[in-house]
């Protein structure tokens, strides 16, 4: 579609818009996956590819999967934040293996990885 | 980093931090002149001179931190491959970053995995159009989100990844192989893009 026209622009505009809601629904978890410089070099990307992949497999629809920079560990990138309400949970030194375990355990079934916690925070 | 993919990922962050609404990437490798080019251009927030002129020092970031790896890093990369990285910007107006390097050059990385890269872009900010082209000598793809979500009715963008990977994969597979069943769709694009 070509952009003409300020009409044009707000159509864009309103689908824009339309397909955010669809995704930021009913989202009972926010995944956060840190995909800053140091994030993406550690691997974040394959992490990010199986988390979405799991998801889509499991056809999940209460997660809401974003992404952000770097939040100052890079020495234990690839970094996953795991929200739910007011719990939140920083998982660290992933793989794509580890994200798929995480996915099962605590997306599906609200257990928390305790072992890759890297810091927890219930406010 | 290992593939100029990642790479990709990594600028492409840049504009999505700019709070760019249309994300423009184009890779086009020319065999006859041995050359790989690669742009990305957005329209989001744009800089003015003064943080232009510092966005290769890996110690400047546009975002409250002290440093700046991202440009630095990949402009390293393009200059080892007798490469050069030229960054256009205006405030308020968008960025355009284009990088031209020697496609056979020793040190010249793997584009690698270029469908997982789209594919991650494409479905965690389904809020941007995103265009993205991958020609090669002159033959190749396109792709614009607006077209594809027009043809999947979901209310799930997440069960789009595996469709969306196997159709980028495709196409990077064909051209690889030098298959030109894509110069219909090429066609097809160039006259819709006369039309339009």
């Amino acid at each position: 579609m070509k952009i003409e026209n300020i009409e044009d622009l707000k159509k864009v505009r309103e689908e824009a818009k339309k397909r955010a809601l669809l995704r930021e629904g009913q989202a009972e978890y926010k995944v956060t996956v840190y995909m800053g410089t140091c994030g993406i070099a550690a691997g974040a990307r394959q992490v990010m590819s199986a988390l979405l992949d799991e998801i889509s497999k499991r056809g999940l629809n209460n997660v809401l999967v974003t992404q952000a920079g770097c939040i100052g560990l890079c020495d234990r990138e690839p970094l996953v934040g795991v929200e739910k309400g007011e719990e939140k949970i920083l998982y660290g030194d992933l793989t794509a293996e580890k994200i798929r375990q995480i996915v099962a355990a605590h997306l599906v079934n609200g257990q928390i990885v305790g072992d890759w916690v890297v810091h927890a925070e219930r406010r | 980093m290992k593939e100029l993919s990642l790479h990709l990922l990594d600028l492409v962050e840049n504009s999505i931090r700019a709070k760019a609404t249309h994300i423009i990437l184009s890779i086009a490798e020319n065999t006859t002149q041995d050359l790989l080019e690669i742009v990305v251009e957005d329209d989001g927030e744009g800089m003015d001179e003064w943080q232009l002129e510092r966005v290769w020092d890996p110690f400047f970031s546009g975002q409250n931190k002290k440093v700046g790896m991202g440009i630095p890093l990949f402009a390293q990369v393009v200059e080892q491959c007798q490469g050069k990285v030229t960054i256009s910007s205006q405030k308020g107006r968008g960025t355009r970053l284009r990088a031209t390097m020697q496609r056979s050059h020793i040190d010249c990385p793997p584009l690698g995995n270029i469908p997982e890269t789209l594919t991650l872009l494409v479905i965690t900010h389904p809020e941007i159009r995103w265009e993205f082209a991958h020609l090669k000598d002159g033959q190749g793809w396109f792709f614009k989100s607006d077209e594809f979500f027009a043809q999947w009715e979901t209310k799930n963008v997440y069960s789009l990844y595996t469709p969306l990977r196997e159709w980028f994969q495709n196409r990077e597979n064909n051209l690889g192989e030098g298959n030109h069943h894509e110069n219909r769709e090429y066609r097809r694009f160039e006259e819709s893009e006369g039309r339009g």
